[in-house]
């Protein structure tokens, strides 16, 4: 195995040794939990159990959920007022379910942002990154998809409106929302399809978070310096990594015990924060919500599609080189799959030859920028489309395109970076001061 | 910097924007009543509760359904059994398809769906409206003073002004807290309209507080368990935090050059 080097599994009795040659499981299982890891990690590396967790927990909610849901136009709400109300746990099960999507997003940001600071999208980490986005991708697909199935009124109209953005793609977009929606408009085809595939996806995620796992295995983490683990010999590596077990494991344990204490005070004191009232409606095709508004998590990306109107001139000049095949509406959806896009690029965009934003002084200030427009970009897409939310909208998502293709590349030729500690264990000790001879760390 | 900067950022994100999107009607006045559900301690007053049955059953039941709500929830408002079997069978009619006609409700009935002049069925409208917003649409308010449906639907029938007019055939009746100021239904409650059997004032806004809290216990009758949930993970997930701190601890010390414990 290639990485950095460590001990690996020697079966010691003879039926370990009979295991081994047969199913070298428990080698492979010791290799993931026991695999270096640097140990100058932060508090921003503990996002990885937490999403871990929020997969597990939505499954096994999920799947008793769907013990007792009905997946039809005329039943489905009626469905969730039964678990809410007859189901033993069941309004439990429900709430955690519906929060534990929001923490699963909270969670999956915050991730992808420590990656975006500490450069871990670069070099040799590029293809872990790709898979990643790739779950983001499916994580909003799956999270889409569960929002419909309680048939409400923000589920109907939200669907019909996401749906809408495939009808926006030229010539055969009406094709592709009607074969999306198994029909002309969301109905029951539609509520039995997503429901399939909301039971499917997490799956194909659960398959994907083990080959982004492998994927960083191979490479070694990142760590908030950017340095690599020296690998040249294991005394070496030793100096700069701890063991995942049990260094890692119990730091993470215990970061996500704090968060679910929070998590589990929205659920039991304000489960419906999050939510929006009008999903208590039951859906209903002939009235319109005054606002059709997604789920927080997706309302960044729900502003950038929003922000390009026809009198954008970037909007026009499309339209006019490409003889109208491009309108407003398209433009806007090629703008949001784009905004994703760019982030997926980043490792190609990024010229930069130094890892981690610590050691970027101007890379750092356009970096929380992003963060900041980041949030305004949220607080945008919940906003009705009107003026002056409008032009914000359009200032705040050219910034978050400005920064993946045109900051990024400039920043890594003209900035000057700052002095980067040779080792992590040079960082490390700079925190903690060195570690007393004699003291061996605990077996 | 950024390790707090984010993790403040994170829970931020997660509680501000919700349910913004209700707003709109800017002239829209909800007044924020106290009720004695409302925050992690608080629960349903039953007696309360029971007004606002009588209310429901005297006066919204003519026009309104409450079809998701079972009646023998209705021992959740602290009657007895026996009670909850007289009050179906003498508030309300079902059809049965197995007699192919009407018989008196029992307690394994649901109330019954009434959409007889097109008012809309009251079981979740509790949760189906927020009384509070913004500002700027962050949710801030929500967040102080809860989602506000139990607000909203009291001073909805405490806000007529009185003013009427006719529009396109229909009388709409000027109201306060009605998104746009003007609403189809007209004022439902008057005072000492609902003689309560203890005597308890029964005034218009008296009233609207008592039902409005009853159909926030149709809405959500399981709250108390939920909060108690609530507790009882709060309360583990701390003492597992704690644990875990002393063991990470612990366990960290000797790699940063501490005295191990």
């Amino acid at each position: 195995m290639s990485g950095i080097p460590h001990d690996h599994y020697e079966p010691k009795t003879n039926g370990e040794k009979w295991l081994n040659s047969r199913l070298p499981i428990v080698g492979l299982l010791y290799d993931t939990l026991m695999i270096p890891t640097p140990k100058n990690l932060n508090w921003m590396w503990i996002w990885g159990i937490v999403l871990t967790f929020c997969l597990a927990l939505q499954i096994v909610t999920g799947i008793v959920l769907v013990m007792h849901y009905t997946p039809h136009v005329d039943l489905a709400f009626a469905s969730v007022e039964h678990i809410m109300r007859n189901v033993n746990g069941g309004y439990m099960l429900r709430y955690l379910h519906m929060n534990g999507a929001s923490l699963f997003f909270v969670a999956v940001y915050i991730h992808i942002f420590r990656g975006l600071f500490y450069g871990s999208y670069k070099a040799p980490r590029e293809v872990t990154w790709i898979i990643g986005m790739l779950i983001y991708l499916m994580m909003m697909g799956t999270a889409f998809m569960g929002y419909v199935l309680p048939w409400g009124q923000m589920s109907f109209w939200g669907a019909t409106v996401i749906t809408g953005l495939f009808g926006a793609i030229p010539f055969v977009g009406e094709a592709i929302q009607t074969w999306l929606l198994g029909g002309p408009a969301v109905d029951n085809a539609t509520l039995n399809r997503f429901f399939s595939l909301h039971y499917l996806l997490p799956f194909i995620i659960a398959g994907l978070v083990i080959v982004h796992i492998w994927a960083f295995h191979t490479t070694g983490n990142n760590n908030p310096t950017g340095v690599e683990v020296r690998r040249t010999s294991k005394a070496e590596a030793e100096k700069d990594t701890l063991p995942f077990w049990p260094y890692f494991v119990i730091k993470d344990l215990f970061a996500l015990a704090v968060i679910l204490v929070v998590f589990w005070a929205i659920v039991g004191f304000m489960p419906n924060y999050l939510g929006h009232p009008d999903n208590y409606i039951e859906a209903n095709p002939l009235v319109t919500p005054a606002h059709i508004v997604p789920e927080w998590y997706f309302l960044p990306f729900y502003a950038i599609l929003r922000a390009f109107t026809s009198e954008v001139w970037v909007v026009q000049f499309a339209s006019f080189i490409t003889g109208g095949i491009i309108d407003a509406k398209f433009f806007g959806v090629l703008a949001m799959f784009g905004a994703i896009l760019a982030m997926a690029l980043a490792p190609w965009l990024d010229t930069s030859t130094v890892r981690s934003g610590k050691y970027r002084p101007m890379f750092k200030w356009w970096f929380y920028l992003l963060v900041i427009d980041f949030f305004a970009l949220m607080w945008l897409g919940a906003m009705p489309a009107e003026e002056p939310y409008a032009t914000f909208s359009l200032i705040a998502s050219a910034y978050w395109f400005a920064y993946f293709f045109v900051i990024l590349p400039i920043l890594g030729v003209i900035e000057k970076p700052d002095a980067q500690p040779e080792t992590i264990e040079e960082d490390f000790n700079a925190h903690y001061g060195k570690a007393d001879a004699d003291a061996t760390p605990a077996e | 910097m950024f390790k707090k900067l984010a993790i403040g950022a994170a829970f931020a994100i997660a509680l501000a924007p919700a349910a913004v999107s209700a707003a709109g009607g800017g002239e829209q006045h909800i007044e924020d009543f106290d009720f004695s559900f409302e925050g992690p301690f608080g629960a349903y007053d039953q007696n309360q509760l029971q007004r606002g049955l009588q209310i429901y059953t005297e006066v919204c039941a003519a026009c309104h359904g409450l079809k998701y709500v079972p009646l023998r929830d209705l021992t959740a408002l602290g009657y007895s059994e026996e009670e909850v079997i007289a009050y179906a069978a003498g508030s309300f009619e079902v059809f049965d398809p197995e007699l192919d006609d009407f018989r008196p409700a029992r307690p394994t009935d649901h109330f019954p769906a009434n959409d007889a002049v097109g008012a809309p069925d009251l079981s979740l409208m509790a949760k189906a409206r927020a009384g509070f917003h913004g500002p700027y649409g962050l949710g801030i308010n929500q967040l102080v003073k809860g989602m506000g449906g139990a607000e909203y639907i009291a001073s909805l029938l405490d806000g007529y002004t009185g003013k009427e007019k006719e529009e396109a055939g229909t009388i709409l009746y000027e109201n306060t807290a009605f998104p746009g100021g003007w609403i189809s239904m007209g004022p439902p409650l008057s005072d000492e309209q609902v003689e309560f059997a203890d005597g308890h004032e029964n005034t218009v806004e008296a009233m609207s507080q008592d039902v409005a809290a009853f159909l926030m216990w149709a809405a959500e009758p399981k709250m108390m368990d939920r909060k108690a949930s609530g507790f009882v993970g709060v309360l583990f997930l701390t003492i597992m935090s704690v644990l875990l701190y002393l063991v990470n601890k612990r366990l960290w010390a000797p790699v940063k050059g501490k005295k191990s414990v």
